[in-house]
């Protein structure tokens, strides 16, 4: 890996690892403790309430007068939520346009990496200068939005998936992976008579999985929260993912509730319920795998600042 | 000329300069066709998913209408740049965008950096795990997301009324429907949710400085405070000029999920930014030369914009470059 960067990166996780403990001032501890928790508390704090808010009844919703726990709670709000076919379509397409765009995604990044990664690939500076200007330049939201619709793309799954399939800051972190396996594995590969693509299958791929999960991850949370996609490109109700269903739904009781109408306060508190519990649906993937995964994507993160 | 044994197939023909070479790097290319032909995907998508729309940009100088493709639409020169600068809504959307960046860039550039001075002080390990956790978390959520928990949070029951209520101010306003204050909640916002992600960078860094440092200077009696000013923070110093000026050039910058989940008829005056005025103009209207016009502009003003803070701080910084 060839490092440009003055900087030394060490794993921010493992920070103060085999170091001796610094004897600090017991009042810079408390201090620095106290303010580290309460930091702490103005992100949970607030997650919670929405957490508990989805969970209670919707007479203690318009009540209010809660922070920690409503006084009564129900499963109301998720049951009418899931009596919604759209959004069981919705979370359909949220999870094929997630999955398929994933795989997708890493392995056309992968293919177009691992040529790169050997010196000797002709025509390599041309190659990754192209890369470098599409991570700096772009035609911007009109011009891509001509293209996507000459593509035919407009309405059309597909366009969650095509125009995403490659990132060259992704090729970067894989290049670099590529460039640590020893390349007396491919050469032995190559003497048994192994084509390129026989070594990248068998040899490259199977050696790179930790890069491979990090690009995966990474665009799996993007194509899981990507709204701006649909937004933009899809007007067929039928292709709304997720996020897009809940655009809609936060859009329309925020106008209800913008006409100040006296008669929309029972239908906009039982949307509210209704909301919240679409919010909790939809950021769960991510609150359920997140503890696991969290090093994967500190790790990336470096990887991507130490550039190739 | 340079031969590489391994990937040339014939022995060089007679002939010198440069033919030979050329003739010898075609050859080395068919050679290697397999690596090539990998390649061929990636560049057939970067030149038609980022090259054509660059080129689409001529849209600028041209009045396109639906009926037209890019090329035959007629040329206009610079008509769609005058018509910005007298165009109110466009100013008015500049302005909210400067605001907004200014609080956010601001408090979001010196926050992670104190933070990450806080973490790494934190002599036991759990607790600085569960703080890194916690406070990346936000990072992961999408706008819309954020969005809606913050309609709830900023509505007359929700939980920013509750609080003030329970340390007994009497409060039972909609935020968001209050103009005057969409700055702040746009700019806090967003804070809110980057400011713990942005401090893994700045624990690299730190992860990466000499501990000796430390204790020489411990030995000399130097306080924990004076520790960190003299050690941490100028070892940190090439990672704050360069965020530094990402941030700076980031001033022309808005978020467009996030101003579409927030904005609302009471706010719209407040929370109109290039972006969404750019989505409005362009694919609302069916404008679609003139927002080309202002999204071009605004990038041009931003790379001029980054390329003078970068000499800036070049000049500050010993002549080195943190680009």
């Amino acid at each position: 890996m060839s490092r440009k960067t003055a900087v030394k990166l060490g794993n921010p996780q493992a920070i103060g690892a085999g170091r001796a403990v610094r004897h600090g001032s017991m009042t810079f501890n408390v201090v620095n403790t106290m303010v580290l928790v309460a930091f702490t508390l103005i992100i949970v704090i607030p997650v919670w309430n929405v957490v508990i808010s989805s969970f209670a009844s919707n007479q203690s919703l318009s009540e209010g007068n809660f922070i920690f726990w409503p006084k009564a709670l129900s499963l109301d709000n998720y049951r009418s939520v899931f009596q919604d076919d759209q959004l069981w379509h919705a979370l359909l397409i949220s999870v094929l346009k997630t999955a398929i765009g994933v795989v997708a995604h890493t392995l056309f990044c992968a293919v177009f990496a691992y040529p790169l990664s050997k010196a000797y690939l002709k025509g390599r500076k041309l190659y990754s200068a192209m890369g470098i200007i599409t991570m700096f330049f772009s035609g911007g939201m009109i011009p891509t939005y001509l293209l996507i619709k000459s593509l035919g793309l407009l309405d059309s799954f597909w366009v969650y998936i095509i125009p995403a399939l490659f990132s060259y800051y992704d090729v970067i972190i894989l290049m670099n992976f590529f460039r640590q396996v020893p390349s007396s594995l491919e050469e032995s590969a190559k003497i048994d008579g192994a084509s390129e693509w026989r070594i990248f299958r068998s040899v490259i791929l199977p050696l790179s999985k930790p890069a491979l999960a990090t690009i995966a991850l990474f665009h799996g949370v993007a194509q899981w929260n990507d709204f701006m996609t649909t937004k933009l490109y899809i007007t067929n109700e039928n292709l709304y993912p997720l996020q897009m269903r809940l655009y809609d739904i936060i859009v329309r009781s925020q106008a209800a509730s913008d006409m100040g109408n006296v008669g929309q306060v029972i239908l906009d508190t039982t949307s509210r319920g209704v909301r919240l519990a679409t919010i909790m649906i939809t950021i769960a993937p991510i609150l359920v795998l997140y503890p696991f995964v969290q090093r994967y994507f500190v790790g990336g993160t470096m990887l991507g600042a130490v550039k190739g | 000329m340079q031969t590489s044994a391994k990937s040339m197939p014939r022995a060089t023909h007679p002939e010198s300069g440069r033919v030979a070479r050329i003739r010898q790097w075609w050859s080395q290319f068919v050679y290697q066709w397999q690596l090539q032909a990998m390649v061929v995907p990636g560049i057939v998508f970067m030149i038609v998913f980022n090259f054509i729309p660059i080129y689409g940009l001529v849209l600028a100088f041209k009045s396109y209408t639906v009926v037209d493709t890019i090329s035959s639409a007629p040329w206009v020169g610079w008509e769609n740049f005058r018509i910005i600068l007298s165009d109110k809504y466009f100013w008015s959307s500049v302005w909210n965008t400067m605001g907004i960046s200014a609080i956010k860039l601001s408090l979001g550039f010196v926050l992670p950096i104190i933070l990450a001075v806080m973490i790494y002080e934190v002599p036991w390990g759990p607790f600085k795990r569960i703080v890194q956790t916690l406070t990346y978390l936000p990072h992961f959520f999408s706008w819309i997301i954020l969005g809606g928990m913050l309609i709830n949070w900023l509505s007359t029951n929700g939980l920013l009324n509750e609080v003030l209520n329970f340390v007994g101010i009497n409060a039972s306003s909609n935020y968001l429907l209050d103009a005057d204050k969409y700055w702040g909640i746009a700019a806090l916002s967003d804070v809110w949710k980057e400011a713990g992600w942005g401090t893994i960078l700045y624990l690299a860094v730190m992860a990466g400085i000499d501990p000796s440092l430390y204790e020489a200077a411990e030995m000399d009696g130097a306080s924990k405070i004076r520790r960190i000013w003299h050690i941490t923070i100028p070892e940190l110093g090439t990672m704050i000029t360069l965020n530094l000026v990402l941030s700076v050039s980031a001033l022309f910058g808005s978020n467009l999920d996030q101003t579409l989940i927030l904005m609302n008829t009471q706010n719209q005056p407040k929370s109109e930014v290039i972006n969404s005025y750019v989505y409005r103009i362009g694919l609302t209207q069916g404008d679609f030369s003139y927002a080309t016009a202002v999204g071009l502009g605004v990038s041009i003003v931003s790379v001029i914009l980054l390329v003078i803070t970068n000499v800036v701080s070049k000049k500050v910084n010993d002549n080195q470059s943190v680009l």
